[in-house]
């Protein structure tokens, strides 16, 4: 009996046809890689759509210094397994001023995470970068496109997107333009987790619950990573069972309290839990519409 | 419940298996802000559970700002992305929406309704399957409906939802929706759809959302969710002939040649023959290679990687086919062109056509006719501006690989890029290409024998009739194909068809068939434009200052 490509066969299909179509046109690409599960999804597609060869560009990982120590050692981890090249980019300058998430609030994500990015694509004069951004994930990316145009100086233009039409990517750009690209757009939370679950893609173990040392701050549950988090009046280091539905500098992700240490157990729980997976993400949320200004300064 | 909850909680891992088969539907819905768009896909998310509590929270703190329903929660409010249009209480772009159920996930192109809607719905239609057309039950059909409904029959989507919103309005009156559904299935008609489901809802008060209205027992389709669910899509292209646009060659040693890309139609498996349509070298597939082991087949829409048995040419930009039915090789198609950019097309300057293959230089060289989207008159006219859709001639800098579009909608499609500014500028989907190129088969049957005439030459008398008008574009009859003196005999119903306002272009082998189209044109009162080129001679001829018929529709008269 004939069958129709199943939802994921189809976004598959899709986003390989993206990631082939970027490495056809461009001179220079780069694969943000930030070592979430996203990352982790759109690196085992590029490994399929260049099968047998490696993926052939680098990955890029912006590192603010504030990452799980966790993720680090997964990010090396998997590098070495892909046989892949890895740039890593620090902003030195926002260390040199002792950037902080604790101290310094947004400025810290603007200088370590949106500067460091710029600097890193300038740097390396890369036409066109990879990133894991979902359509689902916040309402100003349901208009994003897959192939977003950034300027010179890297802006956002949301009136100036081109329109995108069946699958016919326009991938022109002029020197020093280049295009940010979002093989896996169409992707929801839930696609990412069953495709995960059935291809036995590997994840950094903080998505699973542990017992892990943690502080209540803001109502949020913190977890102390190392020992630049320094304990508020009050607060004190409680071990509980937590994980994380989303990654990125420990000091501004939450985590939610978890007994969820199998992936069918995070499905399950994700299906049954009723708040969205950026509510974990702080940066989210200074007020409605706070992604859409970030982008347009530059921010993934 | 969108989700099987007790599955969820007793048996994750049966849950995830039962997920496994789920399907894909990709749906565009077209309305105004009026006709409740936004509160219909908002509703569609919030009951498949799409909404989390703090989503919610946010929705609830909206609604009070900013809602349009007196502090009640607005569901339009989940959609609205960008800050600026929020304030401005419109949808301005194209956004994708996401839901699914246990059956199918679904990605919806919302498209908004105001005068950017061409570029805009014919961008979001452009990989829907199905489009939801909305009409307010207290209006019936507008202007704006017909024009929807072309766009969307433009771009190749064969099934609608008439969707009947605010029934409520109308106290669920079973005449005003049956009013209605006749009406737009008479003037849907010549549109071509394969199927119309016309459902009374009210998006606002979930009536025939999720679950039946009990406000319509006379109602016994399926409701929306439902039709949704379970609509059967037409299956892939997987019978076609094969087709795959090569996209890319990996080559990561001397032993290892694939050719790369997604398969636009047929099935393929090693041993099948394949043609380079290009330069028509034929070899055999060897391997279908992926990650997790070799394939025994695949089939379209499968992105996949061939090696062949043979080392032929093969690069980025040509195209694999089926060698008994290959697609056509044309430097001049003919298509319809939907300009997207303020600034207007300029015929004869040189653009970057993008098509599955290929990036090729090539210039519009006429314009056949532009057609209006409200009234689906056809004009002439010099060039196409923004928003405008028409039927051109492209001449390409060399021969491309191409199906009709109607035929398949990954072969048949391309945007144009302006050198410069290197924006997109046009959508276009392929017709036909130019009886020049066609040494075989004419555009229109024309049937033809041998006559003597009584000036005792031998005059060929070319039979027309309506039955070899049918089709998209300007109808046209080939007579390139006729040699020497020719006579042309007409029937009724070709007559009828060009008083109707219709153009039917004639493309002549040569100055001698002139006089031909010429008596017919005036034993009949028909004008007629004479173009030459250097692709051949045409005649376009036409009823002069007919008028469109009025269709059972009012003006919206909002310039939306």
């Amino acid at each position: 009996m004939k069958k129709n490509l199943t939802h994921l066969q189809q976004l598959e299909a899709e986003s390989i046809h993206i990631l082939r179509e970027v490495v056809a046109e461009f001179a220079n690409p780069v694969m943000l890689y930030s070592i979430g599960k996203d990352s982790a999804v759109m690196l085992h597609l590029a490994r399929k759509a260049f099968y047998p060869a490696p993926p052939p560009f680098p990955l890029l990982h912006v590192d603010t210094t504030w990452k799980f120590k966790e993720m680090i050692a997964f990010r090396d981890k998997m590098v070495a397994e892909c046989g892949l090249k890895l740039i890593v980019h620090v902003n030195e300058e926002g260390v040199r001023q002792k950037m902080s998430p604790f101290t310094h609030g947004g400025l810290y994500t603007d200088v370590m995470k949106t500067e460091g990015l710029k600097q890193a694509l300038d740097l390396h004069k890369f036409d066109a970068a990879f990133g894991g951004a979902r359509r689902d994930e916040e309402k100003s990316r349901a208009k994003e496109r897959i192939f977003s145009f950034r300027s010179a100086n890297h802006r956002w233009d949301p009136k100036d997107q081109r329109p995108e039409l069946w699958s016919l990517y326009n991938t022109r750009v002029k020197p020093g333009e280049s295009i940010r690209v979002f093989p896996i757009s169409n992707w929801t939370e839930l696609d990412i987790w069953q495709y995960i679950h059935l291809e036995g893609i590997p994840i950094v173990p903080l998505y699973y619950a542990a017992v892990r040392p943690v502080v209540e701050r803001d109502g949020m549950l913190i977890m102390v990573d190392d020992d630049r988090m320094e304990l508020l009046p009050g607060e004190v280091i409680q071990h509980k069972s937590v994980r994380f539905r989303t990654l990125g500098c420990y000091p501004l992700t939450a985590a939610v309290e978890s007994e969820a240490d199998t992936l069918p157990q995070i499905i399950q729980e994700m299906l049954l839990t009723r708040t969205s997976e950026r509510q974990g993400r702080l940066i989210d949320h200074d007020q409605a519409g706070s992604m859409e200004k970030k982008k347009q300064e530059g921010y993934f | 419940m969108a989700h099987q909850s007790d599955l969820i909680e007793n048996d994750i891992l049966a849950y995830l298996k039962s997920q496994e088969e789920k399907s894909l539907l990709r749906f565009i819905t077209c309305g105004s802000v009026d006709d409740g768009k936004s509160t219909l896909i908002g509703r569609l998310l919030w009951d498949s559970k799409m909404v989390f509590e703090d989503q919610l929270a946010a929705l609830e703190a909206d609604s009070k700002r900013v809602g349009t329903q007196g502090g009640a929660i607005d569901y339009a409010l989940l959609l609205d992305g960008l800050q600026a249009e929020r304030e401005q209480g419109i949808t301005i772009d194209v956004a994708y929406r996401f839901f699914s159920t246990d059956l199918r996930k679904f990605i919806v192109a919302d498209t908004p309704g105001h005068e950017q809607y061409t570029r805009n719905m014919v961008t979001g239609a452009s990989t829907a399957q199905v489009a939801v057309i909305l009409v307010d039950a207290r209006k019936g059909l507008l202007t704006q409906t017909r024009r929807h409904s072309f766009l969307v029959s433009l771009v190749g989507i064969k099934h609608i939802v008439l969707a009947i919103n605010k029934m409520d309005l109308v106290d669920f009156d079973a005449d005003t929706f049956e009013a209605i559904r006749r009406d737009y299935e008479q003037f849907a008609a010549p549109l071509g759809f394969d199927s119309i489901t016309a459902i009374p809802l009210s998006a606002l008060n979930g009536d025939n959302m999720i679950d039946a209205s009990p406000n319509t027992p006379w109602y016994t389709g399926p409701t929306l969710m439902h039709f949704l669910e379970t609509f059967q899509v037409e299956g892939d292209n997987r019978d076609l002939p094969f087709r795959m646009p090569v996209q890319w060659v990996n080559r990561p040693h001397l032993d290892f040649r694939g050719f790369c890309g997604v398969i636009a139609a047929g099935t393929i498996r090693p041993g099948d023959e394949v043609r380079v349509a290009a330069s028509g070298r034929t070899s055999k597939v060897a391997r279908i290679v992926t990650m997790g082991g070799d394939l025994p087949e695949a089939v379209s829409g499968q992105s996949i990687t061939l090696t062949l048995t043979d080392e032929i040419d093969v690069s980025r930009g040509d195209m694999l086919t089926a060698p008994e039915a290959p697609p056509i090789h044309a430097r001049h198609p003919e298509a319809h062109l939907v300009w997207m950019h303020d600034e207007p097309l300029q015929p004869g300057l040189i653009y970057l056509v993008k098509t599955a293959t290929a990036v090729t230089p090539g210039r519009v060289t006429a314009v056949q006719y532009a057609v209006d989207v409200n009234t689906l008159e056809q004009k002439q006219v010099a060039t196409l501006g923004l928003n405008e859709i028409g039927v051109v001639r492209l001449e390409l800098d060399r021969p491309i690989a191409f199906d009709s579009y109607e035929q398949n909608r990954t072969t048949g499609s391309f945007i144009l890029i302006d050198r410069f500014t290197n924006a997109t500028v046009a959508a276009g989907m392929v017709i036909t290409p130019t009886p020049a190129e066609l040494h075989k088969a004419p555009l229109k049957s024309v049937t033809s024998s041998d006559l003597q005439d009584g000036q005792g030459g031998h005059r060929r008398l070319v039979n027309l009739s309506e039955a070899t008008l049918s089709g998209t574009g300007v109808c046209s009859v080939d007579l390139t194909v006729e040699w020497g003196p020719i006579e042309l005999v007409v029937s009724d119903g070709f007559l009828d068809y060009l008083t109707k306002g219709n153009r039917i272009l004639f493309r002549l082998r040569d100055l001698d068939q002139l006089e031909a189209v010429a008596l017919l044109a005036y034993e009949h009162t028909l004008s007629f434009e004479f173009d030459r080129t250097a692709e051949g001679i045409s005649i376009l001829i036409f009823v002069r200052g007919t008028k469109p018929v009025k269709g059972p529709y009012d003006e919206d008269g909002v310039g939306i």
